[in-house]
């Protein structure tokens, strides 16, 4: 019975991402549109857009193999896999043991192995140009992201997220220098992975400018719905991510009643509302760098998140 | 009864018999067959008698003495843990080669270059690894290193084969002397060269710290370690394909065998230093070598960098266990070495599985040039789908098993704040980095090897005409894949299979891992860490089913073929899509003015002229330019000065002669 | 409480680094004052943070001079002086980025090891705020020995004058005296600095520091 139970509490989690990621891009979009004094489309135009996607037909590029037209389940399914093993309202679910933070790292940098190659599957040169930067940039965010990952893992003493999310919420982990460090490190990481301003315009319309856009160019339909979806998944992973390891509060636990779940349901929203509101702010106030200076910026992270890990390896009380 | 190293011994024995016969019937058609035939029977024998030994008594030690070489020693052999265990990584390699080379080899313009070397070389491996005292296994070490040396000269009318084969046999000679020089260490005054004498004489400090510097020069040379690699990109390109899988992926497993049996067997307890000279030449060759890759657009010297790179996550590992090893810890000492050895055999697997494939390639095209593939993913449906799948694996994404080992090495790095001295704990978070860095551009690199050369549309007229490769090759090629996809989802039967090797040279395991719930591995906590590759495969799969299903039930079906988008140009030519040298054009950007004094200079032609803009990319080795060079500047230098020697007179020769005579005398008369 | 004021002495003495850290990284000037003004600020919040734990009101002046000073008047002053010299829109490449952050982390780790290494008995809080504010130093350094602009190795130099000072604060027992003697010697460095900065720009028409060595006979 206890089984069924936790079992039906992950399916919920499953679910509850699937279902809010779309939610919560809509109101980074509003949000936006009001600080620029835009009405902005309605919070739930991402389901209609996705709706319509799959509606349309698809057009294939003639020299499309069969690569292209897997790639997009395989990229929503890593992306689903891993946002339903970070906790959002409740830690320790029954398959949260099945993979560690550095697994969920890997397996957003399976997605996006397929999700390059796929770019340059059509061969035409935008789809070269978004691959090649990508994995630059991947080159640079995912050493930086595993880095914080060492920097939480020597704090919590655990690679396994629910452990470091239950320390996280103990008194006895304190201010340290070297979180503060993995924090801007891993704000900065999760701009550059979910391509958003200053590293990527996830709304541009110039092919040259383009890096994430560039890859999907040739998709359509309803396979361009799926990568949507996945990119949606992977924005609402990165916060939920913050949000359970830098903000704790109010997460339930595993075999906890109903009403800690709903306790821990409600603080998730606000959490996410909040944290959308300081992105969109952020985005706002920022410009979009050239391609070749984000480098430096993810330099800038990973050399953090490295001060970081150092700092531990020498010092266990910063 | 027969002891079961004894047993072993036929398998080399066989194999030498199966090269002499090579070279006499070499020129007949069936030639082939019958060679590869013999090694494949021979290898799969002996993989079955090596398992049949550790699944009955996998920590029994049997030993033999045979009355060859030198008359007073005699050529021991010995079968242990770490023996068995490189025994299994030299003979499945060498099955499935022989598999691969069943089909391969047929398409060799001139077999009798290759076949009697073949064997040959497996048996050199074989015996390397058996050995069990210093003379034995530098003949054996010789003995390999040559074979390998004739198969790649076997096309030797091409000027930069000779070139390669040329470097490789200056730089064996030199590995093989170093060698030779570390035994003599270990033998001590006594001169004993059984490796149990060795064993039991614990050689002082500086001893110890010397014999490590040559096995780093001798072994890290046959491995690739950076500065030592400069042959590697060379000569393992230069081979026929299955033998360039051969050396990449079994070769230098069996000089990191050498390694392992001097220094965690041979050599005693290690110093805490010796872990940070390792760690470091281990996270410099895995970044350096990965970034040489990703500059390359020849396919074969491409995967041969990467080779470096593995070598240097594997001697990164090492570095940790000895770290570990010589503060006492000895379950952290266990998981790092368990670490190594796991990457040790899932490289021999995807690194033969990409050779094999770049060999398809190479009889379906004729091209190695990845500058002039493209689409064959189109053309070649299987070969593309068994490279892909290479390609994941060593890019060390889940679930595949690159990942497996990648992922216990992170877990071995976290655990190493409890080292009490300094420099481990500065150097440890640094070598960490770098091998999560060495990781993310391993991913990088592989899309661009695959990208470039299976996907996009063709770049030359060469691809058009191509078909799928034999029957053989795809076979040898699928079972690698499955290799790949088992030891990826299944990594606790492999973890619990290293036991018997960690047990007897680290004191202690890791914890039994089948025995966890759901096959989940587990390496020291539940609630630290834990890694379900099983579930994470089956979840993904679901998921992906779920999605797809749900999509055909309830999304439009309709589907229509056009033209690419090109910003409203339609039928751009093939070259202009993406090229391997533009592809790493950002990342040699960030990381090569550093790695490779890259510079970039564009020739724009005034406007209104006709002439093309050129862009000239100018790249430096720096590790020859530092290394190798100045030595090669100093021998011409020397032998330019020597050169004057051969012009002297009766006398002077005489003066000479007789100058070096009461030299020596002098020498001996004031000898203490 | 203990556990608490402890952090926060961490945290701001660690920030103190970061912002350091930016320094390195900012190649345009006006953005490279900003910062420093941002460091003066986080140190002024530090020294204060000191004398509210330590309970000594003399760091408060401290801390007052160096808002004052180091985050306004300093700041505005060189805003000034760029203006003046119409040099706002130089970009300084002296050494790359990269390699600049990489010395930058090899410092930090080398003033941590270095300082838990010699004081193993020490107070806790004053052995790890001693280190940050080597590291202090060993940044602000660096910002000097890579830049080429005279403007930003002043500002090197001042950054490696508050670590100076987060170093005195930490040590209890420093006199005011002292304190404020260093502080105005630094706005007296600044001042002939700043003189000197228009005497080079009128000699040599650039206040890149690489045209003084063409006078000193070194370079054909």
């Amino acid at each position: 019975m206890a089984l069924i139970l936790q079992l039906a509490v992950q399916g919920a989690q499953m679910l509850l991402v699937l279902l809010l990621a779309p939610l919560l891009i809509g109101f980074v979009r509003k949000v936006k549109a009001r600080l620029l004094r835009r009405q902005g489309p309605s919070l739930i135009q991402p389901y209609r857009d996705l709706i319509r996607l799959m509606r349309k037909e698809v057009v294939l590029a003639d020299n499309a193999s069969w690569l292209f037209r897997v790639t997009p389940y395989l990229i929503f399914a890593a992306t689903w896999v891993a946002a339903a093993l970070v906790p959002t309202f409740a830690a320790g679910l029954q398959f949260s043991w099945t993979a560690d933070l550095i697994v969920i790292v890997a397996l957003l940098g399976s997605a996006r192995f397929f999700q390059a190659l796929a770019g340059m599957d059509v061969g035409t040169s935008f789809g070269g140009i978004g691959a090649s930067r990508e994995v630059m940039i991947a080159s640079l965010a995912e050493p930086a992201m595993l880095l914080i990952v060492f920097s939480l893992a020597l704090v919590a003493g655990a690679t396994q997220l629910s452990t470091v999310a239950a320390f996280m919420g103990s008194p006895e982990v304190g201010l340290r220098v070297s979180l503060g460090m993995s924090l801007i490190a891993l704000v900065m990481v999760a701009i550059a992975e979910n391509a958003r301003i200053p590293v990527d315009n996830p709304a541009t319309h110039l092919e040259l400018t383009m890096v994430h856009e560039a890859m999907i160019l040739e998709y359509s339909g309803r396979h361009l719905a799926m990568i949507e979806l996945a990119t949606f998944l992977k924005l609402l992973l990165y916060v939920s991510l913050i949000s359970c390891v830098f903000l704790p509060w109010g997460l339930a636990h595993a075999g906890a009643g109903p009403k800690a779940l709903a306790l821990g349901a409600v603080a998730y929203l606000v959490k996410l509302a909040v944290l959308a509101i300081l992105l969109a702010v952020f985005e706002t106030a920022v410009a979009k760098m050239r391609v070749f200076r984000v480098p430096d910026f993810l330099g800038a992270a990973l050399m953090l998140a490295l001060l970081g890990a150092l700092l531990l390896f020498v010092s266990r009380s910063l | 009864m027969i002891s079961t190293v004894a047993l072993l011994l036929w398998g080399p024995a066989a194999l030498l018999g199966t090269a002499i016969l090579a070279g006499v019937v070499s020129r007949r058609a069936s030639a082939t067959r019958l060679v590869y035939g013999a090694a494949l029977v021979i290898s799969v024998a002996l993989l079955v008698t090596v398992a049949g030994h550790l699944a009955g008594r996998p920590g029994e030690v049997s030993a033999i003495t045979l009355p060859l070489g030198l008359p007073w020693t005699g050529a021991r052999f010995r079968l242990d843990g770490l023996s068995a265990f490189f025994l299994v990584v030299v003979n499945l390699g060498g099955a499935i080669t022989s598999l691969y080379g069943l089909g391969y080899g047929r398409h060799e313009s001139q077999p009798h270059r290759v076949l009697p070397f073949y064997p040959a070389f497996l048996a050199g491996m074989n015996l390397v690894v058996l050995a069990n005292d210093a003379f034995a296994f530098l003949l054996s070490w010789e003995f390999m290193s040559l074979a390998s040396w004739a198969l790649v000269m076997s096309h030797h009318r091409d000027e930069a084969n000779r070139r390669a084969a040329y470097i490789y046999l200056v730089m064996a000679s030199f590995g093989t002397l170093a060698l030779l020089l570390a035994f003599g260490l270990l033998a001590g005054p006594a001169g004993t060269y059984a490796f149990d004498a060795m064993r039991a004489a614990q050689p002082g400090p500086l001893a110890a710290g010397v014999v490590l510097a040559l096995m780093l020069l001798g072994a890290g040379s046959k491995a690739g370690l950076v500065p030592l690699h400069a042959w590697l990109p060379l000569a393992h390109p230069a081979a026929p394909s299955h033998v360039s899988a051969l050396m990449s992926g079994i070769m230098t497993k069996v000089a990191i065998y050498g390694f392992i049996r001097v220094v965690f067997d041979l050599l005693g307890a290690p110093a805490w230093w010796s872990g940070v000279v390792v760690l470091l030449l281990g996270g410099t060759t895995a970044v350096l070598g990965i970034l040489y890759a990703l500059m390359e657009k020849d396919l074969k010297r491409l995967l041969a960098y990467s080779t470096i790179e593995n070598i240097g996550v594997i001697f990164a590992s090492l570095g940790l266990a000895l770290a570990f090893k010589a503060n006492a810890m000895p379950s952290a000492a266990a998981l790092a070495f368990t670490a190594a050895l796991f990457h040790v055999l899932n490289h021999s697997f995807f690194k033969s599985l990409l050779f094999f494939g770049a060999g398809a390639v190479l009889t379906a095209t004729g091209e190695r040039d990845m500058e002039k593939l493209g689409g064959l993913i189109h053309r070649m449906p299987v070969t593309s789908f068994v490279f892909l799948v290479g390609c994941v694996s060593i890019s060390a994404l889940p679930p595949f098993n690159g990942f497996a080992s990648e992922w216990l090495a992170f877990q071995a790095i976290l655990q190493s704040p409890q080292l009490p001295q300094w420099g481990l704990k500065v150097i440890v978070p640094a070598v960490g980095g770098m091998l999560a860095l060495s990781a993310a551009l391993a991913a990088a690199c592989f899309v661009k090897a695959f990208g470039i050369t299976f996907l996009g549309r063709p770049r030359s007229a060469a691809v058009e005409r191509t078909h799928e490769v034999d029957r053989w090759s795809l076979a040898a090629m699928a079972v690698l894949a499955i290799f790949c996809l088992l030891a990826g989802i299944l990594p606790g039967f492999v973890i619990d299979g290293l036991s018997p090797v960690t047990l007897p040279l680290i004191g202690d395991r890791m914890p039994v891992q089948t025995a966890q719930p759901w096959l989940s591995i587990v390496p020291i906590a539940e609630s630290r860490s834990s890694y379900n590759g099983l579930l994470v495969f089956v979840f993904i799969t679901i998921s992906a089913s779920l999605a797809a299903f749900f999509i055909h039930r309830f999304a439009s079906h309709a589907l229509r073929r056009g033209i690419a988008w090109g910003c409203g140009f339609a039928e751009t030519a093939p070259a202009a899509q993406y090229t391997a040298v533009s592809f790493a054009q950002p990342i040699r950007r960030v990381f090569g003015s550093f790695a490779f004094r890259a510079r970039e200079t564009v020739e724009m032609p005034a406007p209104g002229s006709l002439e093309p803009a050129r862009i000239k990319i100018d790249i430096h080795d720096v590790a020859w330019e530092t290394f190798y060079q100045p030595i090669t500047g100093a021998i011409d230098f020397a032998t330019e000065r020597l050169n004057y020697l051969q012009f002297l007179t009766i006398r002077r020769y005489l003066t000479l002669v007789f100058l070096y005579l009461v030299i020596l005398l002098l020498v001996l008369a004031l000898w203490p | 409480m203990n556990g608490l004021t402890f952090d926060i002495a961490h945290l701001l003495a660690g920030s103190l680094v970061l912002v350091s850290f930016m320094m390195l990284y900012q190649d345009r000037l006006f953005a490279l004052i900003n910062v420093f003004a941002l460091h003066a600020v986080v140190l002024a919040l530090s020294v204060a943070w000191q004398a509210y734990i330590q309970d000594a009101h003399h760091l408060y002046i401290t801390a007052g001079i160096a808002l004052v000073f180091k985050a306004v008047v300093i700041p505005v002053g060189l805003h000034r002086i760029i203006q003046r010299l119409g040099i706002h829109r130089d970009i300084e490449t002296a050494v790359g980025i990269g390699p600049t952050m990489l010395a930058g982390i090899g410092l930090v780790t080398l003033s941590m090891v270095l300082m838990l290494r010699v004081t193993p008995e020490a107070d806790p809080l004053a052995r790890e705020d001693l280190a940050f504010a080597l590291s202090i130093i060993l940044l602000g350094l660096l910002v000097m020995v890579t830049r080429r602009n005279a403007v930003s190795q002043v500002v090197g130099f001042m950054s490696l004058e508050n670590g100076l000072v987060l170093a005195a604060t930490g040590a209890k027992g420093m006199p005011l005296v002292v304190e404020i003697s260093v502080a105005f010697s630094i706005l007296i460095a600044f001042i002939v600095i700043g003189v000197f900065l228009f005497r080079i720009r009128e000699r040599f028409d650039s206040v890149d520091v690489g045209a003084l060595d063409d006078y000193r006979g070194e370079r054909q």
